[in-house]
């Protein structure tokens, strides 16, 4: 159902994009997420914050964040692939932009205890790093399957001097570990705030995490227009919750929400051992809309309406759900959502590394993958780099150091 | 005057007749609740019996779900052991039925949304009527949320029961109550459900601004293990619910064992309540 609609203008006040988002949640936490949609509203509009926040960015962060054009890896797919760098951020990835945010509005909020759930762990690790910087207690949910896949983060975190409790329910994995934060939450509400790792849960959580992400798509249209003095063809990020690619897309939703012209976005969600096997995350894919984790939005669960366990070998993609925003994109036609498989990933994650000397989270590797595989791709039968070759710009979401041991794990097997 | 309004203005839901009755007998509501299908149908349909002769009024009836985030460990437990044994929501349907066929008790169910969404709304409803069920429970779904739901509801006559929680803006009470048709749901603290020992002292506080501010039939639950704590919790308004408690009883003991204990937990409470009444 096309609209006319940017769901930029959105979310409208009750957290709506369109149908999805709202607010799902026990009674309890309420009052607090009306009180962090006033600070966020507050927070937007004092100078000093947003001076706060862009100097963190800038000398902490080590924005802004490369361009990057790899050619050899461009050779391999038959496109002009640019590179946005969220892996040479510190803490590796793009979480840290919305954790510095939040971590700011709570330290504003006067709040000291601070939870988070993590898959990959990077969300945990850049959560830990923000209190480390501002002085705050710690507490990071994680499945207790992805503790152990993503080992070299726990440690990290742990250094960092935060709490790791490792979720032993459902799955034991991102939704279980959400869970989890969502009770510590519910029992914890006057002291603690919840810093949301994507653009995902209640209302007003997916609209503060694509404000605080959106600089990654600010700086890379800049970039890229400084660059080629034109915009890329397509942009295209992989989908966990969508934080990374809501954060890039935002800035490029504008041009073509009412005409349908230039740049094509594609989102890339993980298709695990296929879409037919039912062990996946491709949530917009194959879900339908329901309500987990505070609002509502496509999500995959059986005739009961019972969570169906998810699965990916990318523990940042390994969730049932995905942030309303990307629904209403779907629905609206806007993004393109596709999927890569686990071993399609993999193959990725192996061509970067050896191509341009840049290993890639897992995370990453479905959107570098779906260069290798998807139509809009792989239908460029010469697959002759020319100036003529689509310009791709993606986002690098990550870096793969924590990968390092599940990765070699499946060469070992291969 | 509309059809509809005429309607609302005189509908009353069998919730709020019962309440009617238990406050002209001056008797305070003990609810006790039992997850559907833990440890088994047949199990939890005995417990029902074994309810309403130790002295229950109603029942809360827990639908599982996957992902219960407004749970403790005991409700998460059971309802993953329910569902691990393949339990559909006709079952919970079914045992209702049969409880509501056995027993006087009227029957409330708790269950989150996405189940409810999944069969669709109206349908959910019409089925929950035609089996039995007399009110609904959903932790996870706030009156500004329920509109749909609310118009079904009021179609079939069923009593929706809003939660308020002890960090709920009082401007908000208003609108928890107009839309609360059966009796308002006051969760006693701030955090997930599971047996306690002890409340923060503002509770009595808590619960005595509710009563004054809400005519509306009120329940307190969250935390209530026994009898002492169920009486204090019971002063101020009109009832109370006891889950986790029973779970424990269930998940430490004999089958055998553990009905006569929930028995006689309810008993306690009973008894409890009654005292604070005639004080
Ligand atoms: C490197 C990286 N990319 C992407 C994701 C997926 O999250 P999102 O879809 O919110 O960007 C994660 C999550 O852990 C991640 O670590």
């Amino acid at each position: 159902m096309p609209t006319k609609k940017a769901s930029l203008a959105m979310p409208d006040t009750r957290g709506r994009f369109g149908d999805y988002g709202g607010r799902f949640v026990p009674e309890t936490v309420n009052v607090a997420l009306d009180e962090l949609t006033q600070a966020f509203k507050l927070a937007k509009s004092d100078k000093e914050f947003k001076r706060r926040f862009a100097n963190l960015l800038r000398d902490y962060v080590g924005r802004e964040s490369p361009l990057y054009f790899a050619e050899r890896f461009s050779a391999q797919v038959g496109a002009q692939v640019y590179l946005k760098r969220e892996d040479l951020n510190h803490t590796g990835a793009h979480k840290i932009n919305n954790c510095l945010g939040q971590a700011l509005l709570a330290v504003r909020m006067g709040k000291k205890r601070i939870i988070a759930e993590t898959g990959a762990g990077q969300h945990g690790l850049a959560t830990a790093t923000v209190c480390a910087l501002f002085g705050l207690e710690c507490v990071i949910y994680m499945g207790a399957k992805d503790v152990k896949r993503q080992a070299p983060n726990v440690r990290k975190i742990k250094f960092l001097g935060a709490k790791v409790i490792p979720v032993t329910s459902g799955a034991e994995t991102l939704k279980d570990a959400t869970n989890e934060a969502m009770r510590d939450w519910v029992t914890n509400i006057e002291t603690t705030f919840y810093i949301i790792g994507s653009a995902v849960g209640p209302h007003p959580y997916p609209m503060i995490v694509r404000e605080f992400q959106s600089v990654i798509g600010k700086e890379a249209r800049r970039q890229m227009l400084k660059r080629l003095g034109k915009l890329p063809d397509y942009v295209v990020a992989c989908v966990g919750g969508g934080s990374n690619a809501i954060g890039i897309m935002s800035a490029f939703l504008k041009d073509t929400a009412l005409k349908d012209t230039s740049v094509k976005l594609i989102g890339v969600e993980a298709g695990g051992h296929g879409l037919a096997s039912g062990k996946h995350s491709a949530t917009l894919t194959k879900g339908k809309p329901g309500v987990l984790h505070g609002s509502y939005s496509y999500l995959l669960f059986d005739n009961e309406g019972q969570v169906i366990l998810p699965h990916s070998i990318s523990a940042g993609l390994d969730y049932p759900g995905v942030g309303p925003e990307h629904s209403f994109l779907h629905d609206a036609g806007r993004v393109q959502y596709r999927s890569v498989t686990d071993k399609q990933a993999l193959k990725a994650f192996k061509t970067l590394s050896i191509t341009e000397g840049i290993i890639p989270a897992l995370e990453s590797s479905h959107a570098l993958a779906y260069l290798m595989t998807g139509e809009e791709f792989k239908s460029k039968s010469t697959k002759m780099l020319s100036a003529k070759s689509p310009v791709v710009l993606l986002c690098l979401s990550g870096r793969g150091d924590k990968d390092m041991d599940i990765v070699q794990s499946k060469l070992e097997i291969e | 005057m509309t059809a509809n309004t005429m309607k609302t203005a005189k509908t009353i839901t069998d919730f709020a007749r019962k309440f009617e009755e238990l406050k002209k007998s001056k008797r305070k509501a003990l609810i006790p609740f039992f997850t559907s299908g833990y440890p088994s149908l047949a199990e939890t349909e005995r417990l029902a019996s074994i309810a309403a002769s130790a002295g229950a009024d109603f029942l809360e009836i827990g639908m599982p779900f996957s992902d219960p985030m407004a749970d403790g460990p005991a409700i998460q437990f059971s309802s993953h052991q329910a569902l691990s044994t393949g339990l559909k929501m006709k079952d919970t349907f079914s045992l209702v039925e049969r409880i509501t066929n056995k027993t006087e008790l009227p029957v409330a169910l708790m269950g989150y949304y996405n189940p409810i969404l999944a069969k669709g709304i109206s349908r959910f409803i019409k089925s929950a009527k035609s089996s039995g069920v007399g009110g609904l429970i959903i932790p996870d779904l706030p009156p500004e949320e329920a509109v749909e739901l609310q118009e079904s509801a009021q179609e079939q006559n069923m009593a929706l029961c809003f939660l308020v929680a002890p960090t709920t803006n009082p401007k908000r009470y208003s609108t928890i109550a107009k839309s609360s048709t059966g009796f308002v749901y006051a969760v006693t603290v701030a955090g997930v459900t599971g047996a306690r020992t002890s409340f923060s002292t503002s509770t009595d506080t808590y619960l005595r601004e509710l009563k004054s501010n809400i005519s509306k039939p009120i329940i307190a639950g969250f935390g209530i293990a026994n009898g002492p704590t169920a009486r204090k919790m019971v002063r101020h308004v009109d009832g109370v619910v006891v889950g986790s408690a029973f779970i424990e009883l269930m998940r430490n003991n004999s089958r055998t064992a553990a009905r006569k204990q929930v028995g006689r937990l309810i008993e306690e409470i009973r008894k409890s309540l009654d005292s604070g009444n005639n004080k």
